[in-house]
């Protein structure tokens, strides 16, 4: 997995909560049995004003100017700025890998959807939970400063605006170290293989109907 | 020292380690896989060059995809190319590692939420994965059932444990009894209607209480399948006799002596009298009314006799903005009664209720009568090849036929509308699934969430009613 550090990206604001992942990214794209190609289908139902199809050139449909990745000022954008409840809904990892495929690399919300939250970071994705206030503040900011970029920094754990105002958060250290060293979380666990092995030999003797059942 | 609730004593179950960090390895009984979220897992393993962990652990079905209708073809008969390659891909992967499948020609084959207690691979204490948020479903059985992400899916496979952090308890407690013609989703609309969406995020729910207790396998199997609608992605119901009633004699079920032993363990499993939660929430059973979801998100609900929320009326701000973006996308007028919601479509169906007492339910009401003819459509797909054939020998499709209810093959269907079903821009469609999104069964449809009976109610009337109101 790619290891995340340190970033510095420009913010697109996205004000409303309750993102669900069908809205990241829209079942008709889940068909694919690749874990790449999904940026520009990213949060294709308020992005383009036609119905999306797999497989299609997205770049020759019509958008929908209001929607903010497409003002001109947010594009390249690597970090989304993002209300409450962000990623709700299905488990599908295809949301991340969408975010991620389009560009972005940190997503900041007040808070997220479990699973979500979880699949960000077994694909090198960040995200932050600040407080609600910093959050309302930082959409102020990001709408009235153009160019309004966000630095960073997993190892202290720090957000910073550009006058130089920083905020800290809370990441769980395995999820942390994980992500800062690129980590494969199967070989990390693969590591305990003994214990695992331990377990389900003691699990056989007490729990017998777990194994072998139907087979 | 408190005692130990439900959650916690399946978690201390399935411990195989404690990390310094919080973090934890948990074991994995049974993982359950699926077409659309688990190639990317296969593929992983293929490139590392891993082998599954344990084979017999794993139980594969094709159900996102699979058309509802001309079946006897198998995968000639999926139209979209895209889809006909995600599924034989799924056979593909299960053949080259060796995992059982019930592939699309099987009998077996149907909603993989509905096929594991059907088969008995579901039983009370297990932790149980799957590549799929619903998988909460399983949690009715006193199981440790999570919905996992690809990466996981392929984790699990790899190693059959999953990192998890233990979350906190939460007990949800329906106590007194249900009305008459209120079911396990009316219940769960009410419970979604007032924590909120994100009301058990970071919790593992347990439903309890007199309402929870009196309710069928199947009506706790759509409680905790919603589970995921209120954020938590772990729902349970204690084990009792109506748990164990329902697993004996299934296919995959112990018998003799393993019978006997299974059975005393599952009896522990429920929460102590003395355990404490970190959250209770209650309700009154005999308050909650027919539930009828009026917005795109599963909170956005009201009873059969309320209406839709004036916007002016909410002091929030978000929310406000929330309810007139929904009312604007749902083509809905503030103050508008839930019974002058006009519907287009209605859809009987999904892994929270297409199983053979949803099945029931939706029969008794359409017995005798037509479905409205200002619907374009109303379908019933059961969840699984089994709970068709008994339906059918119950005659139940004959009801449903003669009422002018279309009777499917079994998939997700228009759940989520991957396959061939979906609605058109701007219909109206009583839905007995999960998912009230924008989008969520059809570009711009717009979807009510209600309960088998409900739906059906609505299917012979055109819009919706209190179904209470239609007794024979
Ligand atoms: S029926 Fe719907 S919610 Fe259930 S597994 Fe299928 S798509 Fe998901």
């Amino acid at each position: 997995m790619r290891a995340f550090t340190q970033h510095r990206g420009l913010v697109a604001p996205m004000d409303r909560s309750n993102v669900d992942t069908d809205m990241i990214i829209p079942k008709q794209f889940l068909k694919s049995i690749k874990r790449t190609g999904f940026g520009p289908n990213l949060f294709d139902e308020l992005r383009y004003l036609d119905e999306g199809k797999p497989d299609q050139d997205c770049s020759q449909r019509p958008v929908n100017p209001d929607f903010v990745l497409n003002q001109d000022r947010y594009k390249n954008a690597s970090v989304l700025l993002a209300r409450s409840n962000f990623g709700c809904g299905s488990s599908r990892e295809h949301a991340p890998w969408a975010l991620d495929d389009y560009g972005f690399r940190v997503i900041i919300a007040p808070s997220f959807a479990d699973i979500f939250y979880n699949n960000c970071f077994k694909n090198g994705l960040l995200p932050i939970v600040l407080d609600v206030k910093v959050v309302d503040q930082l959409f102020r900011e990001a709408e009235v400063e153009e160019g309004y970029q966000l630095a960073v920094d997993l190892e202290a754990k720090t957000v910073t605006t550009p006058s130089g105002e920083s905020f800290g958060f809370d990441v769980d250290d395995f999820r942390r170290h994980c992500l800062l060293n690129g980590l494969d979380d199967i070989g990390v666990t693969l590591e305990d293989a003994d214990l695992i092995k331990s377990y389900e030999d003691s699990r056989r003797k007490t729990a017998p109907w777990l194994f072998g059942a139907g087979h | 020292m408190a005692g130990k609730t439900l959650y916690d004593k399946l978690w201390n179950d399935h411990l195989v380690k404690q990390r310094d960090d919080g973090s934890a390895l948990i074991y994995i009984d049974r993982q359950l896989l699926h077409e659309v979220t688990s190639p990317q897992a296969f593929e992983g393993l293929r490139i590392a060059g891993r082998k599954p962990w344990r084979l017999d652990a794993n139980l594969a079905t094709p159900d996102h995809n699979v058309p509802t209708t001309d079946r006897a073809r198998g995968i000639d008969g999926i139209v979209d190319p895209v889809s006909r390659i995600q599924v034989e891909t799924l056979d593909r992967n299960c053949d080259e590692f060796g995992i059982l499948e019930f592939k699309i020609l099987d009998q077996r084959q149907g909603i993989v939420h509905v096929i594991g207690p059907e088969q008995g691979a579901t039983l009370p204490g297990m932790s149980i994965v799957c590549g799929d948020s619903h998988t909460s479903t399983h949690g009715a059985f006193g199981c440790l059932a999570h919905g996992i992400g690809t990466s996981e899916v392929e984790h699990v496979l790899a190693t059959q444990c999953l990192v998890q952090q233990k979350m906190k308890n939460m007990l949800v407690k329906v106590s007194g009894k249900l009305g008459a013609g209120v079911t396990g989703k009316d219940v769960v609309l009410a419970i979604i209607g007032k924590i909120g969406t994100a009301g058990g995020t970071g919790y593992a729910i347990e439903f309890g209480g007199e309402a929870i207790q009196g309710l069928s396998m199947e009506g706790r199997m759509t409680i905790c399948n919603m589970s995921i609608e209120a954020g938590a992605r772990v729902g349970m119901v204690a084990v009792d006799d109506t748990t164990i009633a329902y697993v004996r004699d299934r296919p995959f079920s112990p018998t003799g002596e393993a019978w006997d032993a299974a059975v005393d363990y599952w009896r522990t499993l429920h929460s102590d009298d003395d355990a404490a939660f970190d959250k209770v929430v209650e309700l009154n059973g005999a308050d909650i009314q027919p539930q009828v979801s009026w917005g795109t998100s599963p909170e956005m609900v009201a009873g059969i006799d309320g209406h839709v929320p004036d916007p002016a009326k909410e002091t929030d701000p978000i929310k406000r903005e929330g309810i007139v973006r929904a009312l604007k996308y749902m083509g809905l007028a503030p103050n508008q009664a839930i019974t002058d919601i006009k519907l287009d479509r209605v859809f009987i169906g999904s892994c929270t209720n297409s199983r053979i007492e949803d099945l029931r339910e939706a029969a008794a009401v359409v017995k005798g009568r037509k479905v409205s003819p200002s619907l374009k459509q109303a379908m019933v797909v059961p969840g699984s090849g089994l709970v068709k054939a008994q339906a059918e020998q119950e005659g139940l499709d004959r009801i449903f036929i003669e009422a002018g209810l279309e009777w499917r093959d079994p998939g997700c269907s228009m759940c989520l509308a991957m396959n061939a079903d979906k609605l058109g821009q701007g219909e109206h469609c009583a839905s007995t699934s999960n998912r009230n999104f924008e989008g969520r069964q059809g570009f711009g449809g717009r979807t009510h969430l209600v309960s088998p009976a409900m739906a059906a109610a609505a299917a012979v009337s055109g819009h919706f009613v209190d179904v209470r109101e239609l007794t024979h």
